[in-house]
């Protein structure tokens, strides 16, 4: 059980920046489709709270498959 | 437990717990009146009024209440649980009460949208600390074998302050005048403003309650001994130990809950609404009952985490929610599809209205037709147009409004199967506040657990009926399409949860 908690944490240590890159790129879609204030602060606030959560995630990630979380 | 000890538990359950239930209910209202505060402060005519109604909208739920976490979590390790917590209240209801008083855009013009604004902000950080101050507090109170089923009385709070927030606004909308027309005309007049001003009498007997309460014993056993924590927020995030329980926390637990939450009652209630195009009343009317019938499985399912741990109950409710979201929401579709029902041909009506537009030789027209289903079903389309003098013009996209009233017998079909989607709500909600106050240290317990739940609870939960509705514009073909987040969300925390959680109850820092 502690080797598969460790080998899923590399899936959430990449779950972070893959989150990050889908998070900017609907962002930017968006705001290209639907361009006006209201849409870059909608983006904006959901940029800028989702990166730190990312960020987490694969601090997550990292803790994990340095086996922190093993019983 | 000795009686003078048990009578204590329970003051305490009721201080916490009205305070709590009064702070949802103020931070529900202004949501659950947005179209109409936005009529009354942000015109969409004017394009900075209408920034600052978005901003009023995300920024108070996504950014202020984890700030608020953070602010009120710090003072509530460093000076203590009961002041913190009166503080919010304090903030919480005087913010409510103000946006009562405050005059429309059209009588002072920007001062009424910035004020609005500001005082929507100060409800979002308020609502930031009052959660985890209140199941802390409750919690230090419990005895160790008990604290699910205490703190479950705290966990009611948020479903009901939505329950009495949705009542008091479906009173005051039919009770100002014996025409229903004419009294919700008034409503959206000046009525709307009628919830926020009671919540000062709510606000006001909460914090005379409050502050007879003395302060939590753990927290008052830590000052004693001057081990209080110096600076709560580097020993929470700053330590790896704490700062992996916190992660723990968010991912594998509140992250999953927030998305149940938010999708059993504010997505199944829009859903209804503006997909299954049900009627105003029926569609608050649908999770009012769902709610009522609900709630006591909040203290069943805490007290039952005594027993067999907090785990497999909250991660149940997520993996339950994450397999039968599709065919519960399906099912609300095909109950009001008037498609498939049987029409009495002969009761249809149908009245068409031609009004002239000044100073042009055209004219709006509005064709509002009644259908009539053998279930008893009332479907209303009230389709308007333009009726141009040049008969080669026609209005491009027709305004048309449809509205559907339920016969009694699919109306409580209804309401069970929102009712299935809030026993989920019941089951990830009900022993989390226990969960969470037992993974941290009572030193930095405030400043911990309240930064993942409003993480997990405002930010996952509360970008839900956003994000489902911009799927479900992305896939038009698909009404379920917005389901997607939520279920990946909870699949997501179940994995997690299931990997990395330890089903026995955690007594580390008893």
């Amino acid at each position: 059980m502690n080797q598969i908690k460790k080998l899923a944490g590399i899936i959430w240590l990449l779950l972070g920046p893959a989150s990050i890159y889908f998070i900017l790129r609907a962002a930017m879609h968006e705001i290209a489709t639907k361009p006006g204030i209201d849409t870059v602060i909608q983006w904006g606030v959901f940029v800028v709270i989702f990166i730190p959560i990312a960020i987490g995630m694969s601090i997550f990630g990292f803790y994990a498959t340095k086996g922190e979380y093993n019983h | 437990m000795p009686m003078k000890k048990e009578n204590k538990i329970w003051q305490v359950i009721t201080a916490s717990s009205l305070g709590t239930l009064i702070e949802w209910y103020d931070f529900y209202i202004f949501g659950s009146l947005a179209t109409v505060i936005a009529s009354q402060f942000f015109p969409k005519t004017n394009p900075t009024a209408a920034l600052l109604s978005t901003l009023a909208t995300f920024a108070a739920g996504f950014i202020v209440r984890p700030f608020g976490a953070l602010v009120f979590g710090r003072l509530g390790d460093l000076v203590g649980r009961k002041y913190t917590f009166l503080l919010t209240l304090i903030l919480m209801g005087g913010s409510t009460f103000a946006i009562g008083l405050v005059p429309s855009y059209e009588s002072i013009g920007f001062a009424a949208p910035i004020i609005v604004l500001t005082l929507r902000l100060l409800q979002g950080l308020a609502l930031g600390g009052e959660y985890g101050g209140a199941a802390t507090y409750v919690a230090e109170h419990a005895p160790a074998g008990r604290r699910g089923y205490y703190t479950s009385w705290i966990q009611t709070t948020a479903t009901l302050g939505l329950f009495v927030s949705l009542s008091v606004i479906l009173f005051t909308r039919h009770s100002l005048d014996i025409d229903p027309a004419i009294s919700i005309a008034k409503f959206n007049a000046w009525g709307w403003r009628i919830p926020f001003l009671f919540s000062i009498v709510l606000v006001g007997v909460s914090i005379y309650i409050r502050l007879k309460m003395q302060e939590s014993p753990l927290f008052s056993k830590l000052k004693s001994e001057g081990a209080i924590s110096v600076n709560p927020l580097k020993e929470s995030f700053g330590n790896k130990e704490n700062l992996k329980m916190v992660l723990l926390a968010l991912f594998g637990a509140t992250m999953g809950q927030g998305v149940v939450w938010y999708t059993g009652q504010f997505y199944a209630q829009s859903f209804i609404e503006n997909v299954c195009k049900i009627d105003f009343d029926q569609s608050r009317t649908i999770l009012i009952w769902a709610i009522l019938f609900g709630t006591p499985l909040f203290v069943v399912f805490g007290s039952w985490s005594d027993k067999i741990g907090r785990k497999w109950i909250m991660l149940a409710g997520m993996f339950l929610a994450v397999i039968t979201y599709k065919p519960l929401f399906k099912g609300l579709l095909e109950l009001s599809d008037t498609e498939t029902k049987t029409e009495v041909v002969a009761a249809a009506t149908i009245k068409i209205d031609s009004v002239a537009i000044p100073n042009a030789q055209n004219f709006v027209r509005t064709i509002a037709s009644k259908n009539f289903f053998t279930d008893g079903t009332e479907l209303s389309t009230i389709t308007t147009d333009t009726l141009y003098a040049n008969p080669v013009q026609t209005t491009v996209k027709p305004v048309v409004k449809i509205s559907k009233v339920l016969a009694n017998g699919v109306y409580w079909k209804m309401v069970l199967i929102v009712f299935i989607m809030i026993v989920y709500v019941t089951m990830v909600y009900g022993p989390i506040a226990a969960f969470l106050v037992e993974l941290f240290p009572t030193k930095i317990r405030y400043t911990s657990m309240s930064l993942p739940y409003h993480i997990g609870n405002g930010v996952f939960g509360g970008l839900t009926p956003f994000i489902a509705t911009l799927l479900t514009t992305m896939y038009t073909a698909d009404a379920l399409a917005g389901l997607q987040y939520p279920i990946i969300v909870a699949a997501v925390s179940v994995i997690i949860g299931t990997l990395y959680l330890d089903s026995k109850i955690n007594t580390k820092h008893d």
